[in-house]
Formats: C-alpha cells, structure tokens, sequence
C-alpha cells in the first residue's frame, strides 16, 4: 500500500532520451559547418537574381526544330552508349560467371574437394569481380575521359567495367541458388561442362537471367546520363553544356525528356521481361 | 507398348516461334545500331600507341601520394562527405514525412495525387543532376551536394513514408480521435509510433546509399572527395588522384561492412 | 567390363556417425542385371552413385572398366563417365524445357559444343528421342513442356534419356515409384529389353519387390550400409525378404542422399 509520502519510481527512460537529444546536439555542430551548410546564401541578392531568372527561363521550355532535332539526337547517343555498354559488359561477364561458379566443377563431383588448380582460378575470377564493382562507375568515366577524350566512349568503357563486374556476381548468385538437380546428373552421366551449363542450368535460370539483364539495361540509361555530365557523351553532356550557360529553357525540355527516356525505358523493361522471362 | 512401328506419324513439328524471333531480330539490331552510330574508333582505342599511353597514365597513378599534410585533406574531405550525406538524408527524412502526410491520402484524393506526382519528379531526377542545378544557386561546394541528396531523397523517402503510412492499421489513431484528442496528437501518439521502426530502416539504408552517392557528387564541385578528385585529375596529379580514388574505395568499403555487422546484431 | 567393389565404406561429408555403406564387397560381371532390394536408408541410392563414380569411398578399392576411377585425374575420371548412365529417382528435367530436347539431352557426352548448342535451337535428331519415348507410351509428349507432364511421366521420360545414351553401364534408381503396377511391369520390361539389347550392365533399385524377384536373375539385399545377401533370385526365399525388411517402415521414403543435391556434401563454397 502506498502512502501520500511514497514518491513514484523515476522514469527510467528518461536518462537515456536527455543523453540521446545532447549527443544529436552535439554532432549537428560539425555536420552544419563540414558540410558548409548555409541556407542564407540562398537568399543572397545576388544569387537569389541569378537562380530566380534561372528559374523564370525554364518556361516555355525550348523548342525549336534545330533543338529537338539535337536532343533526340543526345538521346539516341545515350540510349546507344548504354546499349553498346552492356553488350560488352556480357560478354565479359558471361565467361566470368562460367568459371567462378562451383556447380560446373569436374574436380569436385565425388569428392566435394575442387582441383587447387581450379579452386584458385575460382577465387581469383570471383575477387576479380568485387574489384570491377567496386570502383564507381562516374570514376571509370573520369579517367577514361583523361585518356580518351570527351565523347561516348568514355561511357560506353565505364559502363562495360563496372556492370560486367555486377552481372558476373548476380549471374553467379542466380546460378548457385536455382535447381542444380538436372546440371548435377548431366555431368555425373559425362556430359562435358558447355554442355550440362546449356541444357540443365540455362533453362532453370533463363527467366530470371534475362529478368535482372533488362534491368540492369534500365539502370545503364539512367547511369549514362549522369556520366554525361563529367564530358561522356549524351543527353547529360548536353544538359550540362545547358546548365553551364544557363539556358533554362533547353535544360528544362532536356529535363522533360529525361523523364520520359526513364519512363519509356521503364515500359520496354517491364514489356521485355514479360515476353522474354 | 513396346516397338511401335516407325512408319507412325510423329507429331507435326511446332511452327517456329515468330514472334519471339522478330523480337530477338530486334534486340540484336538494336545493338548493332547502337555500336554503330557512336562510330567508336576502335583503333584509337587498341593501336600499340594508344595502350601505351594508357599504360602510361596508369603508370602515373603510382605511387598514391601519402604525405602527411595531404592525407590531413583527406580526412577533411571524407569529414566533409559523411556530413553531406548524412544532413542530406536527415533533411530528406524531415521533408519527406512532411509530404508523406499528404501523399498518404489524409487530406484528400487531390492532394495525394498531387504530392506523389511531385515525389516522383524529386526522385526521378538523378542525385548528380540536382547537384548541377543546385550550383546555380549555392554555388560550388559542398552546400550544394547536402541539397542535392536532399532534394532525390525527399522524393525517394518520402514515397516509402506515404506507402507505410497507408498500409497501417488505423484503429489505434481512430480511436484516440473518437475519444476527442486532436488530429495532430493523435497522429504523434499513435500512427508515428507505429510506423517509426519501418521509416527508420528506409532512412538508415538510404544514409548508406547516399555516403556512396556524396563520394562522387563532388565530381561536378559539390564537395567531399569527389570535388578532390575532380580537382587534382584536372590538374593531372595523378598520384593525389590515386589517394583520393583509394580513399573512396575504402571509405565505401568500410560503411559495408558496418552495415553489414550492424545488421547482423540487430537481428 | 566390369565392376568390383572391394571392402568399400562410403561416408556423408556432413552425417556425423554411422557410415551409408560399410564393407561392401561386390562384384558384377559386364551384362549381369541386378536388382538392389532393402528399407529405406538401406543406401541403396548411395551404392549406385557409388558406382557412378559420383562418390569417393572412404575406405576400399573401386574399380569400373578396368581401372581405379579416383586414382585417375579429374578429366580422365570424366571420359569414364561417358560410358556409364545414372537415372537418378527425381526427375532430372529442368522444368521449363521442352521434352525433346530434356531426351536428346542424354547425347550430350557424345557431342560437340557446336552440336549441344544446335541442338538446343533445333532438335538434332527428334525421330530418335520419338522413339525412345514411344517406348514408355509417352510419344505424343514429344514437344510439351516438361513441367505440364505429370509425376509419372517425368520420371518416364527420364528414363527415355536413358534409351537416348549409348552408355553400357545403366544405374537406375526408383524408376517405378510414381507408376501404376501395370506402367511399372511395363517400364521394368523395357528396360530389361534394352539392357539385354546393348548387352549392358544393368543394376537397379527397387521397393517393388516382387518385381525384382520376376525379372532380375539376381538381387541384392541392403540394409543399414551392408550388404545382407547377393544371390540369385531363385535362392531368395520369403524368410530372407522378411528378414531384411524387419522393423522396416511401410511407406518408402527417400533416402539419405537427396536427390536433388546427388553430388552436394559439405561442399567448398568459394
């Protein structure tokens, strides 16, 4: 029974909260000033004249014939700049895969130990892969436009590097966690490695293979975009030659045509991976 | 069932699929088209002199420069990375709840319709674009990398937010509103409580993303490591170049596997 | 050519104690066709992928077409593998595959890349694999899609692929689980016949006991990894089945070794 002078337990939540909101106190300081964070020059006179013309020269976004002619031009290029990647991002990929997966092992049926010869060739192929991917793709085009010139074939380089690095490591996980019934007995009945990947593996992962291929096509558009706006080629170069000159209008239709690139590139993927998966 | 005679009819071979081949037909047309017109001039690209001088630049990338004063600037440049992501998507987090209330439906058909297409437009519009536009108006540096991941974040959390929100069970928000609290209370006493654990998940996994994304931001001048890099390849230093590349590597690197530990206790 | 299993134990990488077989001393002349009888977890399936090569003793000596298949290197142990043929008891069909080429699929150690890969866009020989399913009453499947042919016709047509091979040692395990009495005598027969026919090596396992006892001169009696009795059919009396079905469960499950990892164990996952 509690009498009047008994005081109820302190809440033990508490402590922790006040701790909690200091310690967010106290490391909003740094973040606000290492990141320069200075809303007011937003407001500045100056500044604020520039973007709030800027801003005005969106509308009515541009479109001139010689424009529009230029700007499904920049969108073919970066269409074909991702296309052209990808292609030869499979074929770097496709033999990557074939070796770094263990279910095409000849060494290792029966005994469960793979040959040290193709053990190390396996891992070696697989870290090859994590370094592929492991480098942005805007770095790739950076140095490639430093060795290459300014142009598409920085993208079309960079996009083959890093994605063969991707789809070799999602083409390896898809193969190593599909079915393996059908593989394994066709290479326990002597069937050779090509042989037993074609008629066992391929047909159980086709759908998926095909699937995370289309987009990752998707991704690529999206990607060679951007890498136009370090000089790769495109619709991003074009958009930052735009914005570099402040030319509202052009860089507001290129935006309006951006959207609709990724929504109609949305709509082939979706209608590939139906029929194709 | 045994030896059934030759002469029996086989089924009728099934016609070759047309559709599926003018498809395909398609596809490889459209990547030879794209080959192609890039007129990629393969010999440029594979002439003894060319892989040369790529073999010379990559030369020139070693060693990475390692003197002290400069790693010093990296430092700074990784500091200057992480608070732009990690302001970036803490005001993305605080926009995009705000817009989620909206995009959930709670004021009306119209205004969600509204608001999802805005989120979707913030989110279409790739990190690296909106910092371009951002330079306009906050000019070079970092300022503009926190807006920019903002501004993609605003729209990437806030759908999330939206979609959570609306697939939560109303009962416990109705019932506070029916015993006569107001709406705003009762929103911050029984649906935030609720949907909290599954926004903080949306924003720590977009926090990671975005450490990744603020490393090259800076390639168009938006700070972090990026601007650095931008800065010394331009100058051609490469052996800065080569710190700076390492750095971004390691820095991503180490924020897996912190994800990945974390995961892993939490669950 | 022929098989002699000397004092051979075989493990499971993972199971922790008792062995799958254990001292098992064996020996089968070229063109013999025997029936492996005995419960569930006898090691039946482990015996035939044993002799597959598809599983490396523990202890003891294996050897198959004259040679000791693990002192070999890993290619040469793969060109042995051309001349032998495992049916495992799951249907080793990719599921969206079309029939003919799941069939012809049992050309393979006989083909070329260039012919695997032909073959996949156009069947190379579909008359042939029309006729091997003709034989398991099967032969208006020809162009379906695997996953819409029933249990039993999966496993049918698995054995169809064995009709295709020009193996001369035939291991096939559980071919009549998912057939009625009549298909399973049926399908038996055929494979008597076709065995008899290339004058191949045949060994089998069954849970249909009677049948084995009908049609294979001679039966082997599994049970807990050893070897009860290897005699010739007439010799099994009733007692000795009884015996070894003691204590057995009634409904045959399937074995120690799953079918759908035969070659899985506690494998390297680099």
């Amino acid at each position: 029974m509690t009498t009047p002078s008994d005081k109820p337990p302190a809440d033990p939540a508490w402590h922790g909260r006040l701790a909690a909101g200091l310690l967010g106190l106290a490391l909003l300081w740094p973040l606000l000033l290492g990141s320069e964070f200075k809303p007011w020059t937003l407001l500045d006179a100056q500044s604020l004249a520039a973007a709030m013309r800027f801003l005005a020269s969106f509308l009515p976004p541009a479109h001139s014939t010689e424009f529009l002619r230029q700007a499904a031009e920049a969108t073919w290029q970066t269409v074909a700049i991702a296309t052209a990647g990808m292609s030869l991002a499979l074929l770097g990929a496709i033999p990557m895969t074939l070796l770094a997966t263990t279910r095409l092992s000849l060494s290792r049926v029966g005994t469960n130990r793979m040959g040290w010869a193709a053990a190390v060739l396996r891992q070696l192929t697989r870290w090859k892969l994590v370094v592929l991917r492991s480098v942005p793709e805007l770095v790739w085009a950076l140095l490639f436009v430093r060795i290459f010139g300014l142009g598409p074939a920085a993208g079309v380089l960079a996009i083959a590097l890093t994605y063969s690095g991707m789809l070799g490591k999602v083409y390896a996980e898809i193969l190593e966690s599909s079915d393996g019934h059908a593989t394994a007995t066709l290479i326990a009945n002597g069937s050779g490695r090509l042989g037993a990947f074609l008629y066992g593996m391929l047909p159980e992962a086709a759908a998926e293979l095909v699937s995370y291929t289309i987009y990752r096509w998707e991704c690529a558009i999206r990607g060679s975009v951007v890498m136009g706006f370090v000089g790769a080629g495109g619709l991003g170069q074009r958009m930052d030659e735009s914005l570099k000159m402040l030319a509202g209008d052009e860089v507001c239709a290129m935006l309006i045509v951006f959207v609709l690139l990724v929504a109609a590139a949305d709509f082939v993927s979706k209608m590939l991976r139906g029929r194709l998966a | 069932m045994n030896g059934l005679a030759t002469s029996a009819a086989m089924p009728p071979a099934p016609r070759p699929p047309w559709a599926m081949l003018a498809l395909l037909l398609a596809l490889a047309s459209l990547v030879l088209a794209s080959f192609l017109s890039l007129s990629l001039d393969w010999e440029a690209l594979f002439t003894a002199e060319a892989i040369a001088s790529a073999a010379e630049f990559l030369r020139s990338f070693a060693p990475p420069e390692m003197a002290l004063e400069f790693l010093r600037r990296i430092a700074v440049g990784i500091a200057e990375t992480l608070s732009i992501s990690a302001l970036g998507t803490g005001i993305a987090a605080l926009l995009g709840g705000m817009l989620a209330l909206p995009a959930s439906g709670r004021f009306g058909v119209l205004l969600r319709l509204a608001t999802r297409m805005l989120l979707n437009v913030l989110r279409s519009v790739p990190e690296l674009v909106w910092a371009a536009i951002w330079l306009i108006a906050a000019g070079l540096g970092p300022f503009a990398g926190t807006l920019a991941l903002a501004a993609h974040t605003t729209g990437v959390l806030g759908r999330l937010f939206a979609d959570a929100l609306e697939n939560l069970p109303p009962q416990a928000e109705a019932t506070l509103r029916i015993n006569g609290a107001g709406p705003i209370a009762a929103f911050f006493y029984a649906t935030l409580p609720q949907a909290a654990p599954q926004m903080i998940s949306y924003v720590l996994y977009r926090w990671e993303n975005n450490i990744r994304v603020a490393t090259i931001l800076g390639v168009v001048g938006a700070g972090g490591l990026g601007q650095m890099l931008k800065y010394h390849l331009s100058l051609f230093q490469m052996q800065q170049a080569a710190s700076v590349i390492i750095a971004m590597l390691l820095l991503v690197a180490l924020v897996d596997a912190a994800s990945f530990w974390l995961r892993k206790a939490l669950a | 050519m022929s098989l002699a299993l000397h004092q051979v134990s075989v493990r499971h990488a993972r199971a922790a104690s008792a062995a799958a077989l254990l001292d098992i001393d064996l020996k089968i002349g070229p063109g013999e066709q025997v029936a492996l009888i005995g419960p569930s977890g006898a090691g039946k399936t482990t015996l035939l992928h044993t002799l597959a090569c598809s599983h490396m003793p523990q202890t003891g000596h294996y050897e198959i077409f004259g040679a000791d298949p693990w002192a070999l290197s890993s290619a040469a142990r793969h060109l042995l593998r051309k001349r032998l043929f495992l049916a495992p008891q799951t249907p080793p069909l990719p599921a969206h595959q079309r029939v003919v080429t799941a069939v012809l699929a049992g050309r393979l150690p006989q083909w070329s890349l260039w012919q695997a890969l032909r073959s996949l866009i156009k069947p190379a020989d579909p008359r042939a694999a029309f006729e091997a399913l003709a034989r398991f009453d099967l032969q208006g499947k020809l162009y379906e899609r695997v996953d819409r042919l029933s249990g039993g016709e999966r496993q049918r047509c698995g054995l169809a692929r064995l009709l295709i091979s020009r193996a001369e040692l035939l291991l096939v395990d559980e071919p009549l689980s998912a057939l009625d009495p009549t298909l399973a005598r049926l399908t038996l027969q055929t494979l008597l016949q076709e065995a008899r026919a290339r004058s191949a090596t045949l060994v089998c396992s069954l849970h249909q006991v009677e049948l084995a006892r009908a049609h294979f001169p001679r039966l082997l009696g599994l049970r807990d990894g050893r070897i009860v009795f290897d005699a010739r059919s007439e010799e099994v009396s009733d007692a000795m089945l009884a015996e070894l079905y003691r204590n057995a469960r009634p409904t045959p499950e399937p074995e120690a070794l799953p079918a759908g990892a035969p070659l899985a164990g506690a494998g390297l996952h680099l």
